[in-house]
């Protein structure tokens, strides 16, 4: 791994120059430390870091450039005659990028030699076997220049790596030489470390922002090239999900509403199940219960949220699914036809909220201020018209901020309605029929052998936009009522 | 009027006598209060049908039913088989002439053919073969051979297969059930610990018998190794800029909205995230621990910067005038006092978002971990990190997602693992925090 040691250089060559510039400036100053400006450790440091910083940001930003050059250069390789009619420049790439991994293979596997790999003369039979015979996937027939290109590919990219380890190479021992260089104890050495260091730091802080754009961007480029394939209004306003992996191309009906309906259906259930209960037991936790009960009971009713979704997800397709119809099922009420339905998926969700929506809320409660209750109890009141009448109200705007929240949760939950709540879109008011969600239908079109160009794939990602839209609208909205009660009070 | 308004007056109480409209409120009291104590009941009903139902379904992976058989191989029997053209099938005759004369020691008499002992054991004659030829020395000495019965036998045993559910095909017929009642009346068939379940690796989708969740366990380890090498460095850089350094303007601004958004935003979102800017964009390897690591750790990093920055805030700011006061610089007071003093509770933030981490199962499904058949072990360390593998979450989702039922009863397995743990992680990090907990 090349790349490893790269790494592992570029580290020795900065311990080198620690050592270096610690034992230089130690000898200018005589040994004798209080004429040096900063602690000796600070001058190794500083010349440590200034060799080995801008050497490994030289290598991420060569290896993240590197596949862009190498792809235009083969790419503009390709005459435009070989692309057949169906394919397209995107298609004939990736075939050259797996021929090329194919002769790696099989260069590794001892199938070819390097220097067979490399030649021009590489028969296009013999190069096809051995790349079967390495296990390559590549399709029955190689063509000439998909071949070529491929050899090209492999050519630039060697090249390509050995100029990037020169280069990084080269650029950390500039760095060791100046940080050695520096290295007088007159050198402001101490400074200059803690100025890269909160560098780094804001570096660190940043990548909060960096992922942010990475989502937002991720999410538009591919909702515009869906839109480019398929009508934005059929889209928002389509009534129909029935999307077609056969026929590229073929009709695909893509509207977003039935989906929006599974999903909002799901979390009202889930919210009807999670917020009284939640709710109610705030408020026993709060202002009935016993320090005692309290201290066992809360931390029990919060394992519920430790646990993982997935956990849920079984529960409701193998447990909670199975006991409705059961109920609800032929044998029973004749309501149901099959465990996963609306209901099985809105229930465990809810039980899911029940923590969120109680500690949210208990929170909340407790942050009402005591003078009000007592003022009530002065009034005569008793417990249960304080609570109802003084402090839910005082209460009120920061829980429905827990609501709100507990609803984008809701809202973006996955694995329980995949598991649970079935694969079927449709628009129906019967909470026992099976539905689905948005992100039930993200994870189901981008699985599998999809293909990114095609719309039925690139549709997950308008529809990771609307849900990202969603979530992110009521999370603000939420954190915004909860902050403004939040300081009402205080 | 005044006659009115006499009769509207209801009878006044006495402190000893209670009227209806106390007594009215003193049952809305009660009602109210019992409203609470119901639903803190039901929160924990549902708690305890979860865990039964885990428990209930997930402990029957755990054990598997074998065959056991003693026999001993004499070296005629291994030159004589090892000649023939079907060597084994001849090994397989070798076994059912001594599970026959077993069952004849106890006074059992059943029939029963070759085919019949195939259903239930698969192919046997290979498995006897493999072993004497790897322990040549261990012919003519009795040896006792532990068999895997056959996923539906196991299914008879744990109430699976019923002999009403059983319908006759080449994988079992209901008159094996006959001969399984008689060997388990022998002690010929017993249940065991199911080591290969903690150790194995996942099989195709016909075998549920022989699954195990071993290989899915290393491609979490991996995961959370990738996790925890750059989610703490990071979390704790991003949160000692935030808390000690970050002047107030908009860009600390933006930070903090971005924190605060990205720990609301649905797990699937960033495995879109994963799937667009890790494979599509830098082609790094599908269904890799290296890319599941990446995902994870920006999921994480939200709630390490949280709970780093609260403990942060913990170390009172006598601690920081002192250490100024003494001639050190900001830097060196941040990292030399108010750092090592905020590391207990730094470390138990990262162990609950490492646990948090470790259970998330939906950004693992777009970036192709759930496709992927986990049938090996990782070659070495480089390996572990970019060939394929599954995780244990993404793993008990693809056992869910298969057809059989054999499936099932190792997905509920798997959740027990995964729990045990997530429950070890919040033990120590509970432990950590008592043990270090400090009050200023």
């Amino acid at each position: 791994m090349p790349l490893f040691w790269l790494f592992l250089i570029v580290l020795a060559i900065a311990a080198g120059a620690y050592l270096l510039a610690r034992s230089r400036v130690l000898s200018m100053a005589g040994d004798d430390r209080r004429a040096l400006h900063s602690l000796p450790s600070y001058y190794g440091s500083n010349a440590a870091m200034k060799s080995a910083v801008p050497a490994l940001l030289l290598l991420v930003a060569w290896l993240l450039a590197q596949p862009f050059i190498v792809d235009n250069a083969v790419s503009s390789l390709i005459p435009d005659a070989a692309i057949a009619d169906n394919s397209s420049r995107a298609l004939v790439m990736a075939e050259v990028r797996r021929t090329a991994d194919g002769l790696d293979m099989a260069v590794a596997s001892g199938g070819l030699t390097e220097a067979l790999a490399r030649s021009e003369g590489l028969d296009l039979d013999v190069a096809t076997s051995s790349l079967q015979e390495a296990g390559a996937i590549v399709t029955s027939q190689l063509t000439e220049p998909v071949l070529a290109a491929a050899q090209q590919f492999r050519a630039l990219n060697t090249i390509g790596a050995r100029w990037m380890s020169v280069a990084v190479i080269i650029v950390a021992l500039i760095g060791a030489t100046w940080g050695i260089r520096e290295a007088s104890p007159a050198f402001r050495a101490r400074n200059t470390v803690e100025r890269g260091v909160r560098a780094l730091l804001i570096a660190a802080a940043s990548i909060a922002i960096l992922t942010t754009l990475g989502i937002v961007l991720s999410l538009v480029f591919n909702t515009i090239e869906f839109f480019r394939l398929y009508p934005a209004s059929e889209f928002f306003f389509g009534l129909s999900w029935a999307p077609s992996f056969s026929g590229r191309g073929g009709a695909s009906d893509l509207g977003i509403l039935p989906l929006l309906w599974g999903t909002f259906y799901i979390s009202i259930v889930a919210l009807l199940v999670a917020v009284p209960v939640g709710l109610f037991a705030a408020i026993y936790l709060s202002e009935y219960a016993s320090p005692k009960v309290r201290a066992i009971a809360k931390p029990l009713l919060e394992v519920l949220a430790g646990i993982p979704t997935i956990v849920y997800g079984l529960f409701a397709l193998l447990t909670v699914g199975p006991l409705l119809v059961r109920v609800f099922g032929d044998d029973g009420l004749g309501w149901m036809q099959a465990g996963t339905a609306v209901m099985t998926a809105g229930l465990v969700m809810g039980i899911m909220l029940i923590p969120f929506v109680s500690s949210l809320s208990d929170d909340i409660i407790n942050a009402v201020p005591q003078a009000m209750r007592d003022g009530s109890y002065g009034l005569g009141a008793t417990q249960s018209e304080t609570i109802r009448q003084v402090v839910l109200p005082a209460a009120l705007p920061g829980i429905v901020g827990a609501i709100l929240l507990a609803a984008s949760r809701a809202i973006g939950e996955t694995m329980i309605v995949v598991l649970g709540a079935g694969a079927a879109a449709r628009l129906s008011l019967n909470p026992f029929e099976a539905m689905t969600t948005v992100t039930a239908k993200i994870v189901s079109q981008l699985t599998g052998d999809a293909d990114f160009a095609s719309p039925e794939a690139l549709v997950a990602f308008a529809l990771g936009m609307t849900l990202f839209v969603i979530t992110l609208g009521l999370n603000i909205f939420a954190l915004y009522i909860v902050r403004k009660y939040r300081e009402q009070y205080e | 009027m005044t006659d009115v308004s006499m009769e509207s007056a209801a009878p006044r109480g006495t402190l000893t006598t209670v009227d209806a409209r106390t007594k009215k409120r003193n049952a809305a009291e009660k009602r109210f209060r019992a409203y609470g104590l119901t639903a803190i009941v039901i929160g924990l009903f549902f708690l305890v049908v979860l865990a039964v139902s885990i428990i209930r379904s997930g402990l029957p992976a755990f054990t598997q039913t074998v065959v056991e058989v003693e026999f001993t191989l004499t070296q005629e029997q291994f030159d004589e088989a090892e000649s023939q053209l079907l060597k084994t099938k001849a090994y397989e005759n070798i076994f059912i002439a001594a599970l026959q004369s077993q069952l004849e020691q106890r006074g059992l008499n059943v029939a029963f053919d070759a085919a019949a002992i195939e259903r239930l054991l698969g192919k046997t004659g290979g498995t006897i073969r493999e072993y004497f030829r790897a322990n040549p020395d261990r012919i003519g000495t009795p040896v006792s051979f532990e068999l895997a019965a056959s996923s539906r036998v196991d299914g008879y045993f744990k109430g699976r297969v019923t002999r009403d559910s059983v319908v006759d095909s080449r994988f079992l017929m209901v008159t094996d059930l006959d001969l399984v009642d008689a060997l388990y009346d022998a002690g010929i068939i017993k249940s065991a610990f199911n080591w290969n379940f903690i150790t194995g690796a996942d099989t195709g989708v016909d075998n549920p018998g022989g699954a195990g969740i071993g290989v899915a366990v290393i491609g979490s380890f991996f995961m959370m190794l990738v996790v925890l090498v750059l989610s703490l460095p990071i979390g704790v850089a991003a949160s000692i800029y935030l808390e000690e350094f970050a002047p107030k303007n908009w860009f600390t601004d933006l930070i903090e909205v971005n924190i605060s958004n990205l720990a609301a935003v649905p797990s699937i979102v960033f495995g879109i995230l994963g799937l667009a800017v890790f494979i599509q964009f830098m082609h790094l390897p599908q269904s890799a621990p290296l890319v599941g690591g990446l995902v994870l750790t920006l999921m994480t990093l939200p709630t390490i910067i949280i709970s780093t920055r609260a403990s942060l805030k913990a170390v009172p700011p006598s601690i920081r005038e002192a250490a100024l006061g003494v001639g050190a610089s900001k830097m060196q007071t941040v990292f030399h006092h108010v750092l090592p003093l905020a590391a207990p509770g730094i470390l138990t933030g990262t162990i609950i978002g490492l646990a948090q981490a470790l259970g998330e199962t939906a950004p693992l499904l777009l970036i192709g971990m759930v496709g992927y058949i986990a049938r090996a072990y990782p070659e070495g360390v480089v390996s572990g990190f970019i060939d394929p593998n599954s995780a244990m979450p993404a793993q008990i989702y693809t056992w869910a997602a298969r057809a059989d039922a054999g499936f099932y009863e190792k997905a509920w397995g798997g959740i027990i693992i995964l729990l045990l743990f997530l429950l070890t992680m919040n033990l120590i990090a509970i432990i950590l925090r008592r043990r270090f907990e400090r009050r200023w």
